[in-house]
């Protein structure tokens, strides 16, 4: 039987200009409470935070708070009008958009100066946990040249809205991961234990039990820094890419042990970002090569490579509805409608 | 005189004499019905003495006198239609041929539209559906005493042969469809056949029997053009017929040795299409070829070396019956030899039909299939020899198809002669032509058997590969598929049908960015640069550049122009020819006048290689096609990036040249000669420009022109390098059909037409095709009444040379151009007609 001729793959379907300089995080809000007034944020090397509507597709809004430096990371808070925006200026603010406002509300110093994306564990609005890198303030620093005790290479929990420390979650004396490069917060459904994953600059993924501050699991499975991951709670597996050639599939077992389930090459080294979609059909990556690649989440099949972008696709975001939009150094944003469910 | 004939003769004379005078009916029943009983159909037949006496001596005598009888007043006498019932009694159940004789003589000698012709033509009908026309040839195969039985034979065999004629002639419009030969000839098969059985069931009842008529029947058949007609009916049957028995078979060798040496070329050329393969072509004809010479000619020679119109499966047929009997197989040897013998002759690669050549290839390929090694140990050398010779005026030849014909043949030979040596191997398209061929080669497909096989295969494969998806189907559905783990939820039914993957050819390595941005830097990196990433990123860059940047490009043009020619694939860069060419293309557009003098001028020079020449040639003609386009500036990045495919004017493969160009021009044409009432608003009409080719035609043609009958020690036009003047003749073919609404075109189809005629006998099929395609775009772009003003004397001669050449060229592709180029000459004479009064 002949194998019918694929169809070349599709175009972007529409794309959003306008940020005037790379654009570094998105993050899809609005969502159920928003009327249907969907908005993209965006956050850009310039230091602003874009709100674009998806219906008009035109900003919203620019939100100017880290003071020219780059912004790194987006997050709405569920159930609320908050996003939080972290920033290169060392600083993590939480914006309160209600009604129109675009205030700044609180801030938190970072003390680490790498380029790790917090991450954000939220029930509701009274009580939310905070993971971002760096230590926390009320650690005594032992020793300056200790590396290992660096700020640099530690997570600090904080809790939100009270910016209570919880923890500082240090590597092992003997283990040497460098950095961490992207975290991951989550709970698993059956306890109310906060778990952490967390990818590190030799290539390692490290399971963190909060609470009792320890490494429950590592799993090495990248040659080159782990640049982005992403969890799926639901068939505990999750995903991580590098900046080497391959994207590495890992689950989780019973005893909250990490292991490696497959690893799928591509064809050019780098990965900034990946994400899968919200109904855990597809997910994406956001490739150095200019290029987005979409994969099927449960067999890891190949599906697309869109090469639309003219520079390195920095960051990939799905909104709830499962449009796929991209973030790149080309100063442009795209959006793609694939394997929608109509 | 022996007293019980006389009685015979005195009853029957007596018969005549009432049928002749009375009137009465009841009298005329009894004297019919008593004659009746010589014919020993009734109760109380005759003595046989006496029948045999009736039958050879009064039966048509009498016969006569019943046709003369026949009229509608005379059968009318016996209302209800006993006599006319007797009449043909008489008719369908006396002797065969005498009745048959006298009704074809009756039927000729009655006249125009008459109810007695219809009844006669009614009741041969009854004659020919009541299977008379096998007793009648059976008679025929019985051993013959009879003084002058020859000659009968020869009126029988015209007549039974020839009946659909005569019929047709004398019923003309009211002719019988049985009589109509596509009926009649099947219908006599089946009567070849009975007769057959007959003869094969009296041989085993010990009687002797001759099959001589029936090959004559058979033989005059096929020689008026009938053998699909009566062989596909016949073939089936003897085939299964012949299957198991040797006395069956035997007959029908006879049948086949016996058809007279005269006829022997149409029956075999029928046999062999008809027979479904060499086994059963084998049972029919024995071993024929070994005792008849008229067979062995028209097989071993005729059908391979004078005919190539019929199908390669008829080809094996053929060669596979050669194959299959130890006392044919040195006939198969020699054919070979003499196969490869007119293969390898380069006269015979010069002048004879690309399709003939390919028909020759395969029966060589399909021989080398039957042909063992040790076979050919013997004859190794002449082989060889043969083989060697072909293979170099084969690639001689300018015509790709020839050349690949060359390729395939010599890889397969040199295979089969040296097993054990290193394969001999060429590069060339894989495309239908040299599967079907490479197909012929492989032992074991050529016979029938796997033929058949391969034919029914597809189907078991296709329902298994349903039934393999179906189990695929219903173990998914019940969920035991292994890649679906204990966490399966929901999600994970889904199909993944839904999830097709788009393309992903595109996925290529990213290169890293290293395009200088100056025309200058690109010339420097490309003469210099020991980068190779930067040369390529340069090489793919140059092309937009030189759009971009017109005045450095003027600066520069004639020194990039010289390093772009010169350029080596130094990399293995993907689509380098291409890029180079297109590259090319840009510098001539941007500042043609230089850059075509400075390459024409290069053409003529010592020291390039064929394809530099052959490159140079490609960029004028793509360059011109580029500055003639109207409004080319405008657009012209775009309109060279999308150009990926072949160009259009200029492509390296003679036979697909320009196919979709003048299929567009002639839509063109058609959509500016149609006049469209319905259209509401007249199409925006496209900015006219002036054709930037109209200052710069004289650049690329004349030079081109000027020298090509000068030999230089590397470079003989006239020589060797005919494939260069075949690309030379099609260049200014194009430039001549590209200098439309020039000033120049007069002038330059003047020379034109001289250069076409001095090369007008030109062996080569190539250049004869470049020429008429030259005359053609003289014809289409010189105006037509400069034509006639100046051009008239060569005109005239062109015309009586096209006339020749559509006649008897040897080319097809040549003689469809030398009548089109003809049509288009006819076509000026109409437009100037008008004029003149």
């Amino acid at each position: 039987m002949a194998v019918p001729l694929p169809l070349p793959p599709p175009g972007p379907q529409f794309v959003l200009r306008g940020t005037q300089s790379a654009v570094n995080a998105l993050h899809f809000g609005g969502g159920a409470q928003a009327q249907g007034r969907q908005l993209l944020f965006s956050g850009s090397q310039s230091g602003l935070v874009h709100i674009w509507s998806l219906q008009t597709r035109r900003t919203v809004a620019t939100l100017d708070g880290h003071g020219g430096q780059s912004v790194t990371w987006l997050q709405m808070l569920p159930q609320s009008h908050q996003l939080l925006s972290q920033g290169r200026d060392l600083r993590l603010c939480l914006w309160d958009l209600a009604e129109g406002r675009n205030a700044i509300v609180d801030s938190v110093c970072l003390e680490s100066v790498a380029f790790c994306r917090s991450s954000v564990l939220a029930e509701g609005q009274a009580r939310w946990l905070l993971a971002l890198p760096g230590k926390g303030s009320d650690e005594v620093r032992t020793s300056t040249t200790d590396a290992l005790h660096s700020p640099n290479h530690q997570v600090q929990i904080l809790e939100m809205p009270s910016k209570t420390s919880v923890c500082t979650l240090k590597p092992e004396a003997d283990a040497k991961p460098g950095m961490p490069m992207c975290l991951g917060l989550w709970q698993a459904e059956s306890s109310p234990r906060p778990l952490l994953l967390a990818g590190y600059e030799d290539g390692s993924v490290a399971l963190w039990d909060v609470w009792e501050r320890k490494v429950c699991s590592r799993v090495s499975c990248h040659e080159e820094p782990v640049m982005g991951l992403d969890f799926d709670s639901q068939k505990a597996r999750g995903v991580s890419g590098s900046a080497g050639k391959a994207l590495a599939v890992w689950s989780l077992n019973g005893q909250q042990a990490l292991q490696v389930c497959s690893t799928h090459q591509l064809t050019n080294p780098g990965i900034s970002d990946i994400t899968v979609r919200p109904d855990r059909k597809i997910l994406a990556t956001a490739g150095w090569d200019h290029r987005i690649r979409v994969f099927h989440w449960r067999t890891m099949k190949p599906l697309a490579v869109l090469a639309f972008h003219s520079a390195s696709v920095h960051c990939v975001a799905f909104a709830t509805n499962g449009l796929l939009a991209a973030g790149s150094k080309d100063q442009r944003i795209s959006i793609w409608s694939l394997y929608q469910r109509t | 005189m022996d007293p019980a004939l006389s009685v015979v003769r005195l009853t029957v004379r007596e018969a005549i004499h009432t049928l002749s005078s009375s009137e009465d009916c009841g009298l005329i029943l009894s004297t019919l019905r008593f004659l009746k009983r010589y014919l020993g159909e009734t109760e109380d037949p005759a003595l046989p003495e006496e029948q045999e006496e009736f039958a050879t001596v009064h039966f048509s005598a009498f016969l006569r006198c019943l046709v003369i009888k026949l009229s509608p007043v005379w059968l009318e006498l016996s209302p209800d239609g006993q006599l006319e019932e007797l009449w043909d009694s008489f008719f369908l159940k006396g002797p065969a041929d005498q009745a048959f004789l006298v009704l074809m003589e009756a039927l000729e000698s009655t006249a125009g539209p008459s109810f007695c012709l219809m009844k006669m033509a009614q009741l041969l009908a009854n004659f020919l559906s009541q299977r008379r026309m096998a007793a009648l040839m059976e008679e025929q195969c019985r051993p013959q005493k009879k003084p002058g039985f020859t000659l009968l034979q020869e009126t029988l065999l015209n007549k039974v042969v020839g009946l659909p004629d005569h019929l047709g002639n004398r019923l003309q419009q009211d002719n019988l469809a049985l009589f109509f030969p596509q009926n009649y000839f099947p219908l006599l098969g089946e009567e070849v056949v009975r007769v057959l059985q007959g003869i094969v069931d009296a041989l085993r009842g010990g009687l002797d029997c001759s099959v001589s008529f029936m090959s004559r029947v058979l033989g005059k058949i096929c020689i008026q053009g009938r053998q699909k007609e009566i062989l596909d009916v016949l073939v089936p049957q003897l085939t299964v017929l012949t299957q198991g028995s040797c006395l069956w078979q035997r007959v029908c060798w006879r049948l086949m040795e016996q058809v007279p040496d005269r006829t022997m070329e149409a029956v075999l050329i029928g046999l062999v299409e008809a027979t479904p393969g060499p086994e059963v072509l084998s049972r029919l004809l024995g071993n024929l070829v070994v005792k008849s010479k008229k067979a062995q000619f028209v097989m071993t020679q005729k059908l391979l070396f004078l005919q190539y119109q019929h199908t390669t499966p008829m080809l094996q047929s053929l060669l596979g019956y050669l194959a299959m009997d130890s006392q044919r197989r040195p006939l198969l040897i020699q054919a070979l030899k003499e196969l490869l013998e007119t293969w390898g002759s380069s006269s015979a690669v010069r002048h004879a039909p690309v399709t003939q050549q390919h028909y020759l290839s395969a029966a060589i390929l399909i021989c080398l299939a039957h042909l063992r090694e040790p076979e050919l140990r013997d004859s190794q050398d002449e082989l060889l020899a043969s083989m060697m010779a072909g293979v170099k005026c084969h690639l001689d030849s300018s015509l790709p198809t020839v050349r690949r014909l060359g390729m395939i043949v010599a890889e397969i030979i040199s295979s089969q002669i040296h097993p054990e040596g290193p394969p001999l191997k060429f590069q060339y398209e894989d495309d239908e032509l040299s599967r079907e061929l490479l197909a012929l080669a492989i032992p074991g497909t050529s016979d029938s058997s796997t033929v058949l096989a391969g034919g029914s295969a597809p189907a078991p494969t296709a329902s298994e590969t349903l039934a393999k998806t179906m189990d695929d189907g219903v173990e998914s559905a019940n969920g035991s598929d292994p890649q679906v783990g204990p966490q399966g939820s929901d999600s994970d039914l889904d199909s993944d049908d839904e999830f097709i993957p788009y393309d992903m050819s595109g996925d290529i390595e990213l290169k890293s960015n290293k395009a200088p941005l100056y025309v200058r830097d690109c010339m420097e990196v490309l003469t210099s640069s020991e980068d190779m990433e930067r040369w390529e990123a340069a090489l793919r860059a140059l092309e937009g550049l030189v759009y971009r940047s017109p005045e450095a490009t003027r600066e520069v043009s004639v020194e990039l122009a010289k390093v772009l020619l010169h350029l080596e694939e130094r990399t293995c860069v993907s689509g380098f020819e291409g890029l180079r060419q297109r590259a090319l293309v840009a510098v001539i557009v941007m500042d043609p006048a230089r850059v075509a003098e400075y390459l024409t001028s290069q053409f003529y020079a010592l020291n390039y290689s064929l394809r530099q020449r052959l490159d140079i040639l490609d960029v004028l003609t793509l360059s011109a096609q580029e500055l003639s386009r109207p409004g080319h500036l405008k657009r012209p990045t775009q309109q060279v990036s999308c150009g990926s495919g072949a160009p259009v004017l200029a492509t390296s493969q003679a036979d697909c040249t320009g196919v979709s160009g003048w299929r567009t021009v002639v839509e063109e044409r058609i959509r500016s000669k149609t006049r469209r009432f319905s259209k509401g608003f007249p199409r925006r009409e496209l900015a006219s420009s002036p054709s930037e080719f109209n200052s710069v035609a004289g650049y690329f043609f004349f030079p081109l022109i000027q020298h090509f009958d000068r030999p230089l020690v590397t470079f003989d036009l006239l020589g060797d390098d005919q494939l260069v003047l075949g690309r030379l003749t099609h260049t200014l073919a194009a430039l001549m059909y590209l200098a439309i609404n020039t000033t120049v075109a007069v002038s330059m189809g003047k020379a034109l037409l001289e250069f076409v005629w001095v090369l007008r006998f030109h062996v080569d099929i190539y250049v004869r095709r470049g020429l008429l395609s030259a005359v053609s775009s003289i014809l289409l772009s010189v105006p037509a009444e400069r034509l006639l003003g100046d051009l008239s004397d060569e005109l005239l001669e062109a015309r009586s040379w096209l006339a020749d050449v559509a006649e008897k060229d040897v080319d097809e592709d040549c003689r469809e151009q030398a009548v089109r180029a003809l049509l288009l000459l006819e076509r000026l004479k109409d437009r100037l007609l008008p004029l003149s009064h």
